[in-house]
């Protein structure tokens, strides 16, 4: 008797602890996906607010001023509110930057990928990504303390504040984010597409251009995205080092502002809330997100396609 | 020349233009901190740490600001972490393929390419104005948080992708429950590459200077921050504050305070590599 009241004992405390552990397996479940669930929150609360505060904006200022006034001047007496100074001064300082990283970023790419010696390749690997470790109020400074002095002692009519050293420096910063995506796929790219180019004689070069790169074609394209998507947003480097001036050119020797550098002017600043001049910061916010979005989105889409093809 | 012996200069120049690439970021960056150490040094003493800022260059410290960055990647870290690590479980282990999990991978790809300015937006609004938090370190941690978290799941993710599926089998067989499996076996088994991604998560943190700004920190304090709900500086802030002012001293002072700065994060960087090089492989 005493053995079978065991028994059931037993079963019930089984299927008691049974039950119990399903409930805390099930709540710790839920309690995972809340977690998950904050990148959607967070995603949806920033698109939230950008538009809440520009619809606010455009009740104010028309979108076909915005969109085509050639001056921004939210802070002074005569205000004009043309996104395009602002847009400019992003857009060259991402060029000056890009123009440089995408051939040295290649360059390396091919380099530790298809020349360089194994042991070569993992010592320069982190190294390189401690380019991008640094955080960006430094290289601000290296831009305007060194870079601006060193290049005006040879371009003559270059400001105190330009886009290039800005461009350039940040330029530095970008290097191992198209380097490194670059590398990952030429890596990817399978190893008998290369023998069969060697085999037919072709030097490392000529695999490299006529069979590896274009194999790779659409992950480097990634890189290059994503890199353009990092410079645009770009904030510290640009603030210090290329001025505070919104100004629609595109010559890089004179001081400019991007969107970013103008929220962080304004941010600097005392700008009443609610005020039109505070909303300027979320259109500009917008402005930035935008385009970061759908760059980013772009490159989401390559990626997945890509790796689909090799796998 | 026969075009057999051009290819092959062809491809001796490029060996040495690619060899160039290579190098000359990293020369740049030595130079550059080469500069800013023949500089800066010198300034570096006792008192730079223990000192307020003040108008006077030789005079100003970093005490405040290097107390607010401590504070800040401790909070920051707090909140991250967990949630972080939470969400790549979840994302990992548990989440199946469908439409949910594509707008979970779309988002968080997406978030992870948000500018950092856009994140002190989103912590202007939310949390200084709504969340009535101010300026304070709780709005600026909280920003922060939002801002490393992509970083920290998609690392995460990758440390638990590289657990042997062998390893939790057996831990299934000895009868063991998902949530078992994943605490006792899966999460020990990836913690190095965990570590890795947090520590450069925080150093990205660490960093950050323009979402704070935005947020409401302030460029000049005169006393140190001692719970979650006071205001702060940042180093990253305070050397911005430096570099914008026009008294040449101040150049100097910067100079010192990006040596700081370098070190930590260097020093952030140099740990996490460590931690990937000894856990790398670990199963190969």
């Amino acid at each position: 008797m005493v053995f079978q009241r065991d028994v059931v004992y037993l079963r019930c405390s089984k299927s008691i602890h049974g039950i119990l552990g399903k409930l805390i397996e099930k709540s710790i479940e839920k309690g995972l996906m809340l977690s998950a669930l904050a990148t959607v929150l967070t995603t949806v609360s920033i698109l939230g607010i950008l538009l809440v505060e520009a619809i606010d904006f455009f009740r104010d200022v028309s979108i076909f001023d915005f969109l085509t006034d050639t001056q921004w001047t939210p802070l002074f007496d005569d205000k004009h509110f043309g996104i395009l100074p602002l847009l400019s001064g992003t857009f060259i300082t991402s060029l000056v930057a890009i123009v440089l990283a995408l051939p040295l970023g290649l360059s390396i790419a091919i380099f530790l990928n298809e020349y360089a010696h194994k042991n070569t390749r993992k010592i320069f690997k982190p190294l390189l990504e401690l380019l991008a470790a640094v955080p960006t109020v430094i290289y601000g400074f290296f831009a305007l303390v060194i870079v601006t002095p060193f290049l005006q002692s040879f371009i003559p009519g270059l400001a105190g504040f330009n886009s290039l050293s800005a461009g350039l420096v940040m330029g530095i910063m970008i290097i191992p984010f198209i380097s490194s995506l670059s590398e990952d796929a030429l890596f990817a790219v399978p190893k008998n597409l290369r023998e069969a180019s060697y085999a037919m004689g072709a030097t490392r070069f000529q695999t490299v251009f006529k069979v590896t790169i274009p194999a790779a074609s659409s992950g480097i394209i990634v890189s290059v995205i994503l890199a353009i998507s990092r410079a645009i947003g770009e904030t510290m480097i640009v603030a210090i080092a290329a001025g505070q001036q919104p100004r629609l050119t595109l010559n890089p020797l004179v001081p400019v502002e991007t969107i970013s550098a103008y929220i962080v002017q304004v941010s600097l600043g005392d700008v009443p809330h609610n005020s039109l001049e505070y909303q300027t910061i979320f259109v500009a916010g917008i402005t930035l997100f935008a385009f970061t979005f759908l760059l980013n989105n772009i490159s989401f889409r390559l990626r997945r396609k890509y790796r689909e093809k090799y796998e | 020349m026969n075009s057999n012996k051009k290819n092959k200069l062809i491809d001796t120049l490029f060996y040495g233009w690619g060899f160039f690439s290579t190098l000359i970021g990293l020369i740049l960056l030595g130079l550059f901190i080469g500069y800013i150490l023949s500089i800066g040094l010198g300034r570096i003493n006792f008192d730079f740490f223990t000192s307020l800022p003040s108008r006077f260059p030789h005079k100003a410290g970093i005490y405040t600001a290097l107390m607010g960055t401590l504070w800040i990647l401790f909070l920051t870290t707090l909140f991250a972490f967990p949630l972080g690590v939470a969400a790549a479980i979840y994302l990992e282990e548990y989440l199946k393929k469908g439409w949910f999990a594509n707008i979970l991978e779309i988002n968080i790809s997406n978030l992870a390419g948000v500018p950092s300015i856009i994140y002190g937006l989103l912590g202007l609004q939310i949390f200084s104005r709504v969340m009535g938090l101010g300026g304070n370190l709780l709005a600026g941690s909280f920003t922060l948080s939002l801002l490393i978290l992509p970083i920290i799941i998609v690392s995460t993710r990758e440390a638990i992708k590289a657990v042997p599926q062998s390893i939790k089998d057996a831990s299934y067989a000895m009868g063991a429950s998902k949530w078992q499996t994943i605490w006792y076996q899966v999460l020990p088994a990836a913690f190095g590459g965990i570590m890795t991604g947090v520590i450069l998560a925080m150093s990205r943190a660490v960093g950050e200077a323009a979402p704070l700004i935005v947020v409401g920190a302030l460029a000049y304090i005169s006393f140190v921050p001692t719970s979650p709900m006071d205001e702060f500086s940042v180093l990253p802030i305070q050397i911005f504050n430096w570099i914008s002012r026009p008294q040449p001293g101040f150049v100097i002072t910067a100079a010192a305070g990006i040596i700081i700065l370098l070190l930590i994060t260097f020093l952030m960087n140099f740990i996490a590599i460590y931690l990937r090089n000894k856990y790398q492989n670990k199963y190969n």
